[in-house]
C-alpha cells in the first residue's frame, strides 16, 4: 500500500461523487430523512430529553438504504463501462484501488453525517446534553457506516448490474442488522447454543446501540473495524477473480 | 525489449491463448491480427498485466509482468478496447489524475500534461466534461492518457477504430512518429492499417500465431501473389489455343479466365508456380505471338487474401 497512489485516487473517487448529482442528492435525502424519523418517529420534543439517542436510533435503518445506493456503483460502473482496465493497468495494485475508493465513500458519508451538525447545536441550545456521549454517538454511527460500506464494496464488485449490487447489498445489511432477531436466529434454532450466540453477536444494532449509549468499548469499535478488513479483503479477491469475465 | 514466451490462458473450458511466444524489439511496430474472438485482446490484457496469465510468462527487458507488475507497469501504456475513461472528468481533469498516478508533479506535471495536449490535437476539448466528446475525441483522449508518461512500450487495442479517415491518418501518424524509440503492439481489424503503420504483423486464430513476418512476407504468401493479369484482343474461338500456349510458357503454374469474351477481348489471370516472377516470360511470349495486348499487370498479394485463407483455413 503506497499512500501517494491512495491519495491521488482517494481525491479522484472523491471528486466524482460531486461532480454528479449523487452527491447532492444523497446528503439531502440524508439530512431530510434523519430529520423526519427524528422528530416524528422519534418524538423528539415529546421526549424532551436533551440528547441525541432518538437522532441516532433511526441511522441503521437510514444506512439500510442509502449506503447501498452509494456503494452500488463504486465497482459495477467500473466493470460495465470497461474503466477496470485502465485503472488496474496503471502502476497500482488492487489493494490500493479498493482501500482508495472504500475512503471516498467513507470520507463522503462524514462529510453527510458532519451536516447534521444543526441538530447537536439545536439540543445545546434547548438543554444541557452530554457531549461526550453526542461524540460517541457520532463515531459510532461513522464505523457503522463504514461496515456497510466495505459490504457494499464486496457486493458491486461481484456483478456488472448496479441495481442487483444494490438489491443485494440491502439484504445483506438488513441480515447483519438483525442477527440479534428472532427473524435471523430462527433460522439457526438447529444450531448448538454457542452457534446461535455468535450469530447474535453479529448484529450491528447491539454494538451500535452501546456505543450511542456512550460506552465506548474497544470490543465494539473492534468488531466495526474487523468487518470493515474482512470486506474488503472480500472485495479485492473478488475482483481478482472477476475482472476476467 | 518485450518478451511473450508460451502464454497460455484458459476460460473454463476455453483455450482463449494457446501457447503464443514472440518477441518484439525497440523500433517494431507490431500489428496484431485475428478474427474477432482470436485472442488478441486477451493476449494484450496479459502484457499489460490486467489479466492473470494461465502459464507462461510476460517480460519487458526481464521484469516479469506478474512478479514486479507496479515496475512493469510504470513503462507500459495501454489503450484498452473502446477507449474507456471517467465520463463525469473533463479531459483536463483525466490527464491531471493520469499525470498524478503516474507519479508526476508540479512543473514536470503541467509539462507533461500540455505536451500531451499539444501532441494529440486537444486543445479544443480540454474543459469538456469527456462523456460529451465524440467517440474520436474519446479515442483521442484514451491514447493521450497512454502516452502521457512517455511510455517505452505502447499497448493499443484497435486504436483507430470507429474514427474517421482523418482521425485515423492523424492516429497512423502520431503512432510512426513515436515509433522508433519504442515498442508498439497494436491490434486493428483494418488490414491496410497494418501497411500504413505496422513494419511487422502477426495473425492469430483460436488462440494461436499462425503468421508472423513483414507485410510484404505475408502478402508474398497469397496465392495472388506476382500473379498476371492479361487481356488479348482475339476471336472467342481463339480461347482454347491461347489458353493452351499461355499455360506451355516456362514458370506458368495456372491460369483463370475472369471475363466472356464477347467484346473481343480475352482476360486471363496467370498464376506462376510458387516464388516465381514471370513477367518477362510472358511478355517475350506475347511478343513471339504478336498478340495484340490490352493490358497487362502483375498483381501484388492482398493481406485481405492471406489473412482469410489463413483464418479460415482454405
Amino acid at each position: 500500500m503506497r499512500f501517494s497512489q491512495i491519495s491521488v485516487l482517494f481525491k479522484r473517487e472523491l471528486s466524482s461523487y460531486f461532480a454528479t448529482p449523487i452527491a447532492y442528492v444523497f446528503i439531502v435525502i440524508f439530512l431530510f430523512l434523519s430529520g423526519i424519523f427524528t422528530f416524528y418517529l422519534g418524538n423528539f420534543f415529546a421526549l424532551g430529553q436533551a440528547d441525541l439517542s432518538t437522532f441516532f436510533t433511526f441511522h441503521p435503518w437510514l444506512y439500510l438504504f442509502l449506503i447501498p445506493a452509494l456503494t452500488m456503483r463504486l465497482w459495477a460502473e467500473e466493470r460495465k463501462s470497461g474503466s477496470i482496465e485502465l485503472l488496474l493497468t496503471l502502476p497500482v495494485t488492487i489493494g490500493e484501488a479498493v482501500v482508495s475508493k472504500f475512503l471516498a465513500a467513507w470520507a463522503f458519508t462524514a462529510i453527510a453525517l458532519f451536516l447534521t451538525f444543526p441538530m447537536w447545536i439545536t439540543v445545546n441550545y434547548l438543554g444541557e446534553p452530554d457531549n461526550a456521549v453526542i461524540a460517541a454517538g457520532y463515531l459510532g454511527s461513522l464505523l457503522m457506516a463504514g461496515a456497510f460500506l466495505a459490504i457494499g464494496s464486496s457486493i458491486s464488485a461481484l456483478t456488472k448490474n448496479q441495481v442487483i449490487a444494490f438489491v443485494i447489498t440491502v439484504v445483506v445489511c438488513l441480515v447483519f442488522i438483525l442477527s440479534g432477531f428472532p427473524m435471523v436466529l430462527d433460522f439457526f434454532s438447529w444450531a448448538p447454543q454457542i452457534i446461535v450466540e455468535t450469530i447474535s453477536s453479529f448484529s450491528f444494532l447491539t454494538h451500535f446501540y452501546s456505543i450511542i449509549k456512550g460506552v465506548i468499548d474497544l470490543r465494539d469499535i473492534i468488531y466495526f473495524l474487523s468487518l470493515i478488513v474482512f470486506w474488503l479483503f472480500c472485495t479485492a479477491i473478488l475482483i481478482e477473480m472477476k475482472k476476467a469475465d | 525489449m518485450v518478451n511473450i514466451k508460451n502464454l497460455y490462458k484458459e476460460f473454463g473450458s476455453l483455450m482463449a491463448v494457446d501457447d503464443i511466444s514472440f518477441q518484439v524489439n525497440q523500433g517494431e511496430v507490431l500489428g496484431f491480427l485475428g478474427p474477432n474472438g482470436a485472442g488478441k485482446s486477451t493476449t494484450m490484457k496479459m502484457i499489460t498485466g490486467f489479466l492473470t496469465p494461465t502459464s507462461g510468462s510476460v517480460s519487458i527487458d526481464g521484469d516479469d509482468i506478474v512478479n514486479d507488475p507496479i515496475k512493469v507497469k510504470q513503462r507500459l501504456g495501454y489503450l484498452p478496447e473502446g477507449a474507456p475513461a471517467y465520463p463525469d472528468m473533463t479531459t483536463m481533469a483525466f490527464l491531471d489524475f493520469i499525470a498524478q498516478i503516474r507519479g508526476f508533479k508540479g512543473r514536470d506535471k503541467s509539462r507533461r500534461i500540455d505536451d500531451t495536449i499539444q501532441r494529440i490535437n486537444l486543445d479544443k476539448v480540454v474543459y469538456q466534461s469527456i462523456d460529451t466528446l465524440s467517440k474520436g475525441f474519446k479515442r483521442r483522449v484514451g491514447l493521450a492518457q497512454a502516452i502521457l508518461h512517455d511510455p517505452d512500450v505502447l499497448i493499443l487495442d484497435e486504436p483507430t477504430d470507429g474514427l474517421d479517415p482523418n482521425q485515423k491518418h492523424e492516429v497512423r501518424n502520431l503512432i510512426q512518429n513515436m515509433a522508433k524509440e519504442k515498442v508498439i503492439i497494436l491490434s486493428t481489424h483494418i488490414l491496410e492499417e497494418v501497411h500504413a503503420v505496422c513494419n511487422r504483423a502477426i495473425i492469430i486464430a483460436n488462440g494461436k500465431i499462425v503468421a508472423d513476418g513483414t507485410p510484404t512476407e505475408l502478402e508474398a504468401k497469397s496465392d495472388n501473389h506476382n500473379s498476371i493479369t492479361i487481356s488479348v484482343r482475339a476471336a472467342a474461338d481463339q480461347a482454347s489455343e491461347l489458353r493452351k500456349s499461355l499455360l506451355a510458357v516456362s514458370g506458368v503454374y495456372k491460369l483463370e479466365a475472369l471475363s466472356a469474351a464477347d467484346s473481343g477481348l480475352l482476360t486471363y489471370q496467370v498464376f506462376p508456380e510458387a516464388n516465381r516472377s514471370i513477367i518477362a516470360e510472358i511478355s517475350q511470349h506475347i511478343h513471339q505471338q504478336n498478340w495484340e495486348v490490352e493490358e497487362m499487370f502483375v498483381n501484388k498479394g492482398r493481406l485481405d487474401d492471406v489473412f482469410r485463407t489463413i483464418t479460415t483455413g482454405v
